[in-house]
């Protein structure tokens, strides 16, 4: 069920955020932005969309709702993106490696744990990707008003 | 006339705060310097690693040195940083009173009580093993090992100060506890429970930021944290796998 895993994101990106101490007026944000973050993923992988490109469509939009917000209430970004990907890390495929290291299933282990770093590469990635297109509007905009 | 030694110890100040709480090496950077450039010195040069930082107001000046020795993750800190970073940039603020400000933000307490914190990290490891395709039945089991994981983790830290070891034992807990209430016959899938409840203490941060630092170009700040990450991540695996052996 998409609701019942939109709840569950969004109240594990939240706690979360209280981890991670993030301002009081920011912790239903940090959740939100999380829950979008792992609709997307879940609905792509749904469709069979494998769970790399996924994930870094996913943290893309993190990274963008992140930016909007930090951009509206002047703080910064990685108060909203980084409890934001903490569903997207691979913490269950980081495990699932070291079990499979534990149990001497070494071609296992490694296959798992190269997806593992794939994934969080591709969360990287998305992240930076958004970084950058924000930066070219920016740079953009100014162009544009240097030129009038 | 702002003196050059208290705008060097308020950029240092500033970086340190930042550094400390989890800021990205970029940022850091480009606050320090752009706080030098709000004060008419724009040719300050920095250099942050997740360990120390080292600042210089103009090219030949003697550099100045900053170390990190801990770090955690405080985005309120981050946030409350960067509003003085702002402040100053906008002219509002002397180094005196920004000085001042960061003094207080670096001492304050943090803003939610350890109870919270724990409850929090109960939660969150409950709704974890749902994300993770595991049923109602594992959500209590979850719940009860990933928060006295984070209640180990906490005051370990405190006790010995090598946060390896504290993960390490914390995991072990999780472990001990998320296998032992299975054989008791409470929880459905037992691999869910444990990953679930070892999510509070996964850097999440870390390996992302690294991998963000790397790709900026910060070489050895990407490397460090990644060290750092794969340290924890081992620490949590190790713990994990001792109680497989053991059950």
């Amino acid at each position: 069920m998409l609701i019942e895993y939109a709840i569950a994101s969004f109240f594990a990106s939240a706690a979360f955020g209280i981890i991670y101490q993030a301002p009081r007026n920011a912790i239903i944000k940090c959740g939100l932005v999380g829950m979008i973050g792992w609709v997307i993923y879940i609905s792509l992988v749904w469709e069979e969309v494998d769970s790399v490109p996924a994930t870094l469509i996913a943290s893309f939009v993190i990274a963008l709702v992140s930016q909007t917000l930090a951009k509206v209430y002047k703080t910064p970004m990685i108060i909203f993106s980084v409890p934001g990907i903490i569903p997207l890390v691979p913490g269950s495929l980081a495990y699932d490696a070291m079990r499979n290291f534990v149990q001497n299933d070494y071609s296992a282990a490694i296959s798992i744990a190269a997806k593992a770093f794939m994934i969080s590469g591709a969360i990287a990635f998305g992240l930076v990707f958004s970084e950058v297109l924000n930066q070219i509007i920016k740079k953009m905009r100014q162009t544009k008003a240097q030129l009038r | 006339m702002e003196s050059t030694e208290d705008l060097i110890e308020l950029c240092l100040l500033m970086g340190k705060i930042m550094q400390q709480n989890g800021a990205e090496t970029y940022r850091v950077e480009d606050t320090m310097t752009r706080i030098a450039q709000s004060f008419g010195r724009a040719e300050s040069q920095s250099y942050v690693t997740p360990t120390g930082i080292m600042f210089t107001i103009s090219p030949g000046a003697p550099a100045k040195l900053v170390r990190v020795s801990a770090r955690e993750t405080n985005l309120e800190k981050v946030n409350l940083a960067n509003n003085v970073s702002r402040k100053i940039a906008s002219g509002d603020l002397s180094t005196q009173v920004a000085y001042k400000e960061l003094r207080n933000i670096e001492t304050s307490p943090t803003d939610y009580s350890m109870l919270i914190q724990i409850i929090a990290a109960t939660l969150a490891s409950g709704f974890f093993t749902l994300m993770f395709q595991g049923s109602w039945y594992d959500f209590l089991p979850a719940c009860v090992a990933g928060g006295l994981g984070f209640i180990a983790l906490i005051n370990f830290i405190r006790l010995f100060e090598i946060k390896f070891v504290a993960e390490f034992i914390a995991s072990l807990l999780i472990g001990f506890t998320a296998f032992s209430l299975f054989s008791l016959g409470i929880g459905k899938e037992v691999d869910k429970v444990v990953v679930g409840s070892i999510m509070p203490l996964v850097p999440g941060l870390l390996i992302t930021n690294a991998v963000r630092d790397l790709m900026a170009g910060h070489l050895i700040s990407g490397l460090a944290k990644g060290a750092e990450a794969f340290l924890t991540a081992f620490a949590i695996g190790a713990g994990i796998a001792v109680m497989f052996a053991l059950f």
